[in-house]
């Protein structure tokens, strides 16, 4: 039992990270219909953004109170990527807007690569360690949670409470459901379209480089190759809860985390990943739009 | 087959009997029962939203009905009970072929190409299921050329012919509509069923589609069809069934249904903004 | 920032300025941390930083010269351009073909059956096999794997992002049964295929009636899957390690190309040992499996079969109304392009001598499908032409070590190969979206044949 609960603590922090990645995905998703392959990269550059931001303070101030480091960290990263994704969507998505449906998805993917390659080529290949941050450890019974797991799972809270506030209760979050909804009709009803898809990507970007920094404050390591397999997962994570749901995407990230921590502690570690595409794919057998996603009503 | 008491003429092709459709709670179609006759021109008149493209959808496969047989009988007597077929089966086995309300062409293949593809079942046991054709069997040559010159017919039928290199995205409205025709046409069916085929028709073009439905039925095709245009309704149908609410309010000849009370005041006599106000009713009943 | 109409010249310079500044400005911010400052890890193995600011300088400046040019004198020039052209009337189609244009193909073809010869001629044996096996071998591999893909994504319309997963099982049925069975390359070619094509029954018939992206993450959660059985089932797929040692193809069971063997392809012609023999021998293996795959979908795509699959990208619902199975019409796309897939892996197996599962990553399956996208879906011509330019381009990129004396002797150009790879799929796809040929040629015709625009045709939603 003991076991099962700390594998349960372990799945639901990965879970939280996957999950706020995923809420990017499925935001493009449900208000442009494109799958943003780049998106998992972004998670990366927030990783390295957060990796750099940490080495420049520690080597200034070398008693940096670790909130303030951490949130130093947030901070630049969100701004960072959200800066990132912002010129992306500008340079490589918008010309694309209303074309072909494949071509933004292969600048994507193409964005995927270069995101990946200029990070190997300027922070170079090798896999980048820092010291741990958040170091302390919480006993009860025979369960152990560390403070790094706890501080993962509520600032995943905080931000998915503010996110949704967004979403549903302001100007902003009405303009991006409109843009949703109908695009031109939300155009000629005076939302400017243009400038909520960008936020959108901004907001999507800012989640992700919150997930990149504790990605890197809970594994210690960051890596250019970092963005393809948390990238994939979270994709994952966004259709399984349903594509364009954002709920969806939250639920779909924790039962990832879930089976891929239940998985490895009772089944094969080697194996994990395979269970997790298998879940998915049984799903989406049975339930052809993922667990909350709205079923398509074919129109004739 | 629990046929019961249906008793099939066989000068009727078509019978939906105690047909209902429900979409969560609303109530699309209750208990709707028709007969379209062989050989005839049958339409499906009624308010908007008064369930005729879910009947159609109904019959055509596309939605399973919530109960309700349909009945379909072919030329040689064989029987099909609709409702228990798949999708594509019904153009396949029954003989149904359908167009649809907003025009579904392959807009990137040539206007012949379209006629081709209509003919895929035909073709495809032709050219033994791809094998036979792909070493150039003579069989499946015969079959090809067997399947142009029917495109043709329908070609000059549709008065296509001139354009039928052309992409069928490229063709202009009215044609887009014949071609729709020539394509369900092509599949070789008994039982044609059309989606508003004259919406968005200009006179001139609404007058050669007349003509067209009536080349149809000359040939031994019966017609369904649905119209919001009563010029065209009143002249071409043998035969109107009038919908309201997912219910019929009225079936017979042109003439009686034009001077059916029951259809002026539900269909011709009633203000828009009157049959909106039935509908919010109607629907805050519903809801309680 | 929105396309207005530019009149006088100095507004549009100053328009330059202002972007190229603004350019600048964003380019600062969003690579001063990642070109800025550079991490390394120092002697006691801690991660430590340092500034780059000259190199920072230089991307700022390419980013704020470069979008100042375009906006000041690229864009003008390209509108005058489009504009005295709408002006002059003159359709963008031309109807006189030159000579090259029309016998493209045919000269296409007849380049590639001297083209090793002509390599052996001009560098002799040892030059040549870079130029056979690096760019000829290479190229054709990723023609015929795009070709495949072309049957799923082009014809059919349906978005597979893990085609690589065919490839895979094509090599490795190779790999096994050769090693463990000792079955011939020529048996075994074929029965790949076969079983290629059976996994893409087996992995599509549950998924093909999912739409759109929700099949595209599907098809690529399988690819991953057979991944990471070929890593994680070690008892037979050595994992990581892979299966090296694997049996070189034969010249159809009478000569072998072991250099110790007995009936040995160069003791037989009297010539000097060489591997230039096998790689021309595989050249044109792969070329005649190429041939294979064109020739089959140019076939199929006249049949009613290929056809429904066209039909079926254009629109579902009314291929349904004609009586069009639509999941056996799917599933026979996804096996037959599984089939080429299969091919081409068992090929690869025999060239390399070796399989692991890292030759068959995601990226893979992305890379193939890019070529396919950038080519023009459907289009064989476009497709090879995109292969040629994408695969052979960064092949190119290998030997271009004389850029070493402009940056410096450091300067690996292999390690830019990927990153220019990404920029050059986002260029071309920003200004050609539809591929190199947009257009679709006919299947059948009354009177001519007239290529159909590439805005008519659809791309399938699932």
């Amino acid at each position: 039992m003991e076991y099962f609960i700390q594998q349960l603590i372990n799945g639901l922090t990965l879970g939280s990270i996957y999950g706020l990645v995923a809420i990017g995905y499925t935001m493009v998703y449900g208000i442009i219909g494109m799958i943003n392959f780049a998106h998992g990269d972004i998670f990366m550059l927030g990783g390295f953004a957060a990796l750099i931001v940490f080495l420049i303070a520690t080597s200034f101030f070398a008693g940096i109170p670790v909130a303030l480091l951490l949130l130093l960290m947030l901070l630049v990263g969100m701004l960072m990527t959200g800066l990132w994704n912002w010129t992306i969507e500008r340079v490589a998505y918008r010309p694309l807007r209303g074309s072909f449906r494949l071509a933004p998805l292969i600048t994507a993917i193409g964005m995927s690569i270069v995101l990946s390659n200029f990070i190997q080529v300027t922070q170079g290949p090798r896999n980048k360690p820092i010291p741990p941050m958040v170091t302390d450890v919480f006993h009860i019974g025979g369960i152990t949670i560390s403070l790094k797991q706890v501080l993962i799972v509520i600032i995943t809270a905080v931000l998915l409470f503010a996110f949704w506030y967004i979403v549903n209760k302001t100007p902003l979050g009405r303009a991006q459901r409109a843009t949703e909804q109908d695009r031109k009709m939300a155009a000629l009803l005076g939302v400017d379209v243009d400038r909520t898809i960008s936020i959108t990507f901004i907001m999507g970007a800012a989640l992700a480089a919150v997930a990149g920094a504790m990605y890197l404050m809970y594994y210690g390591v960051a890596s250019f190759n970092d963005g393809f397999i948390p990238g994939v997962k979270a994709f994952t994570a966004a259709v399984l809860g349903g594509i364009g749901s954002l709920p969806g995407a939250v639920l779909g990230g924790l039962l990832i985390g879930l089976i891929e921590s239940l998985w490895s502690a009772y089944f094969s570690i080697a194996y994990k990943d395979v269970a997790t595409f298998a879940i998915l794919a049984f799903v989406l057998i049975f339930k052809p739009t993922g667990i909350l996603g709205r079923p398509e009503v074919e129109k004739v | 087959m629990a046929l019961g008491t249906t008793t099939m003429t066989n000068d009727t092709i078509l019978k939906v009997e105690h047909l209902s459709m429900k979409f969560g709670g609303l109530m699309a179609i209750n208990d709707l029962s028709l007969e379209a006759r062989r050989g005839e021109i049958t339409a499906l008149i009624g308010p908007n939203g008064a369930g005729k493209t879910t009947v159609f959808n109904c019959i055509t496969g596309f939605y399973k009905p919530t109960m309700g047989m349909l009945t379909l009988q072919r030329r040689d007597g064989k029987e099909f009970l609709l409702e228990r077929l798949r999708d594509f089966e019904i153009p396949k086995l029954a003989g149904v072929a359908r167009t649809f309300q907003n025009i579904r062409l392959f807009s990137g293949l040539t206007v012949l190409e379209n006629l081709l593809v209509a003919q895929h079942n035909a073709l495809m046991k032709a050219s033994g299921y791809t094998l036979l054709g792909l070493l150039g069997f003579p069989t499946y040559r015969r079959a090809v050329d067997a399947s142009i010159e029917k495109a043709k017919y329908w070609l000059d039928k549709a008065d296509l012919t001139d354009r039928a290199d052309d992409p069928a995205g490229d063709l202009p409205y009215g044609a887009q509509r014949r071609l729709e025709i020539a394509r369900a046409m092509c599949t070789g069916p008994e039982l044609l069923c059309l989606d508003e085929p004259a919406a968005g028709l200009n006179p001139r073009e609404s007058a050669a589609l007349n003509t067209l439905l009536h080349q149809i039925r000359d040939e031994g095709v019966s017609i369904l069809l649905i119209e919001h245009d009563m010029s065209v309704v009143m002249q071409i149908s043998d035969h109107v069934v009038v919908l309201e609410y997912g219910q019929k309010i009225s079936d017979g000849s042109p003439d009686h249904v034009k001077n059916d009370p029951r259809v002026i005041a539900a269909y011709l006599g009633v203000e828009d903004d009157e049959v909106e106000e039935v509908i919010a009713v109607e629907l805050e009943g519903g809801n309680h | 920032m929105t396309a207005a109409t530019e009149t006088g010249h100095p507004s549009v310079l100053a328009k330059a300025v202002r972007e190229g500044i603004f350019a600048g400005v964003i380019s600062f911010l969003m690579f001063l941390l990642f070109v800025g400052i550079e991490t390394y890890q120092d002697i006691n193995n801690a991660l430590v930083w340092r500034t780059r600011w000259g190199l920072l300088a230089i991307f700022v400046l390419v980013a704020a010269v470069g979008r100042f040019l375009t906006v000041g004198f690229i864009k003008p020039h390209l509108d005058q351009r489009k504009l005295a052209k709408a002006k002059s009337g003159v359709l963008e189609i031309s109807e006189s073909k030159s000579f090259f244009h029309r016998h493209f193909l045919k000269i296409a073809l007849i380049f590639l059956l001297v083209y090793p010869f002509l390599s052996l001629l001009i560098v002799g044996k040892q030059g040549s096999l870079k130029y056979v096996d690096n760019f000829g071998i290479q190229i054709l591999i990723y023609v015929m794997l795009a070709w495949g893909l072309n049957i799923v994504v082009g014809l059919a319309g349906l978005l597979d992002l893990g085609y690589v997963a065919f490839y895979a099982v094509g090599a490795y049925s190779y790999a096994l049964l050769s090693s463990y069975f000792g079955f011939s390359f020529w048996l075994l070619l074929p029965m790949s295929g076969i079983l290629a094509a059976l996994w893409g029954v087996i992995l599509g018939f549950p998924v093909l009636r999912l739409r759109g992206d929700y099949l595209a993450i599907v098809t690529l959660a399988f690819g991953e899957i057979i991944r990471l059985v070929l890593i994680n089932w070690t008892d037979v797929t050595k994992g990581t390690f892979g299966i090296s040692g694997i049996a070189k193809a034969s010249f159809f069971g009478i000569w072998s190309f072991d250099t110790g063997s007995a009936s040995s392809f160069v003791k037989a012609w009297g010539l000097s040992p060489s591997s230039v023999y096998y790689k021309i021998f595989l050249f044109y293996i792969i070329l005649a499996l190429c041939m294979l795959t064109a020739y089959v979908t140019i076939q199929l795509r006249r049949m009613p079969i290929g056809r429904a699959w066209e039909a079926l990208r254009e629109d579902e619902i009314a291929c349904r109304s004609l009586g069009i199975n639509t999941v056996t019409t799917k599933l026979t796309a996804f096996a037959t392009g599984a089939m080429f897939g299969g091919f081409a892996g068992a090929f690869f197996a025999t060239r390399q001598g070796f399989v692991s599962p890292e030759s068959f990553v995601f990226l893979e399956s992305a890379v193939i499908l890019a070529i396919v996208v950038l080519g023009g879906m459907g289009s064989l011509t476009g497709i090879a032409i995109a292969a040629m330019v994408m695969v052979g381009g960064t092949e190119v990129l290998r030997e271009m070590s004389f850029l070493k004396v402009v940056f410096g002797p450091d300067f690996t150009p292999e390690l830019y190969r990927m990153l220019l790879f990404g920029l050059a799929m986002i260029i071309v796809m920003l200004f050609k979206p539809r591929g190199f040929v947009g257009s679709r040629e006919p299947t059948a015709f009354l009177k001519e044949r007239r290529a159909v625009s590439g805005s008519f045709t659809k791309e399938g939603h699932g």
